[in-house]
């Protein structure tokens, strides 16, 4: 099982689950279909990273706006 | 009757309301669409000394107005940094007058994530940004000018003092007799991502794009905005009339970003667009009295952000007859009369 680090805390990840799937709620409703852009969160220092449309990896940073 | 109407709001347009209520005429705009929703809305808002007295003059304007723009015009006097690739083009850098020369290290300390092997660069830092719709609404409102939303179809219809035509790429279709062609330009905006680039880049080979002739050309020019936001052009195609996107000519001008600013391949961008400049043989505005009580104030191709200023205070002068803060007879109508 993959595990991510999100905001410092580890999270053991199904495989195959979205970033999006697995984040502290966001601020809104999201469409998780890579439309809305409400879900931009930081991915291994890359920023405006789209969460529903990111496979998880093991060993990924993430860190939410 | 109006001492003055001015046909097309845009911000060549709006400078001139400006500059003429301040000389206590009343003045009035025509435009089908809202003021500055045109070539002023496409374009960069870089307020660019290209070398020559207008840009240089109008620059010079824009910092003094700076202090009195509201917050949301995003004035920043960002500088230009013209990139030198090679040898070639650092003799071009030195050339360039009152700039601060940037060896190969000096280049990568200003602006760490252009590409390695350039040669070095030439920092213009009188040089600025604005966002060029806000001070068009700005310059309307200082003027207490009447904006009409009315499309024009002649000019020799409208009763006034003097009539300006201030209508950019429009003025072929206005006045289809002067030598003005819409030349196409595409941009392309980022998300923010805050410090990423310090100042306005501009490829050295940029006016070789811009002051040839080419039916199709790109050149790199990215510009920071106060948001975080990068602006990235630019492209230019001659005979094309529609307002669409043109997916090979975006796909070259964002290579070519990428060759230069390869930091750029992991940003998303949000939003392109075009926008039509208008373009004259030489590459000189039309500034002054045309026929009757007719007077032009167009033909800025990429610089009528920057030139808007000194253009109306020439154009000013001559419907005033007062003196002229610049030699007046480059920017004449009259050099392509036969």
């Amino acid at each position: 099982m993959p595990k991510i680090r999100c905001n410092g805390r580890e999270i053991d990840a199904p495989a195959n689950a979205t970033v999006a799937a697995l984040l502290p709620p966001l601020p809104g409703p999201l469409c998780a279909m890579g439309v809305c852009m409400g879900c931009r969160v930081t991915i291994d220092g890359r920023p405006h990273q789209l969460a529903c449309q990111t496979l998880v990896r093991d060993g990924m940073e993430v860190t939410t706006p | 009757m109006t001492d003055v109407v001015i046909v097309g709001a845009g911000i060549v347009g709006a400078a001139c309301a400006y500059e003429l209520a301040q000389a206590g005429a009343t003045v009035e705009l025509l435009d089908p669409n809202i003021p500055g929703s045109g070539a002023t809305a496409a374009g960069m808002g870089h307020l660019v000394d290209l070398d020559d007295d207008l840009s240089r003059y109008s620059v010079n304007l824009w910092h003094q107005l700076a202090p009195q723009l509201p917050k949301q015009a995003e004035f920043w006097n960002c500088g230009t940094l013209w990139i030198a690739a090679n040898d070639a083009e650092m003799e071009e850098a030195r050339r360039k007058p009152g700039v601060e020369l940037l060896d190969a290290k000096q280049l990568y300390e200003a602006e760490p994530h252009l590409r390695p092997g350039l040669a070095g660069g030439a920092v213009a830092k009188g040089d600025a940004v604005v966002y060029a719709p806000v001070a068009t609404r700005w310059l309307l409102e200082q003027a207490k000018a009447k904006v009409t939303r009315r499309a024009v179809t002649s000019l020799d219809e409208i009763q006034a003092g003097a009539v300006i035509c201030a209508t950019g790429a429009m003025t072929a279709k206005l006045l289809p007799e002067l030598p003005i062609r819409p030349r196409k330009g595409h941009l392309a905006i980022t998300d923010r991502y805050p410090g990423l680039v310090q100042h306005q880049l501009v490829e050295l080979g940029y006016m070789t794009s811009a002051q040839g002739e080419s039916n199709e050309s790109v050149a790199f020019n990215v510009q920071p905005r106060p948001t975080g936001q990068l602006l990235i052009g630019s492209s230019r195609q001659y005979n094309v009339e529609t307002t669409e996107i043109d997916p090979p000519i975006l796909d070259r001008m964002l290579t070519r970003a990428f060759e230069l600013l390869p930091v750029l391949r992991d940003c998303n961008v949000i939003r392109t667009w075009t926008g039509f400049r208008a373009s004259t043989p030489d590459k000189i505005p039309l500034i002054g009295h045309l026929r009757g009580n007719l007077y032009l104030a167009t033909g800025h191709e990429g610089l009528g952000v920057t030139t808007s200023l000194g253009t109306a205070k020439i154009l000013a002068a001559e419907i005033l007859r007062r003196p002229s803060p610049l030699p007046p007879a480059p920017y004449r109508p009259e050099r392509f009369q036969t």
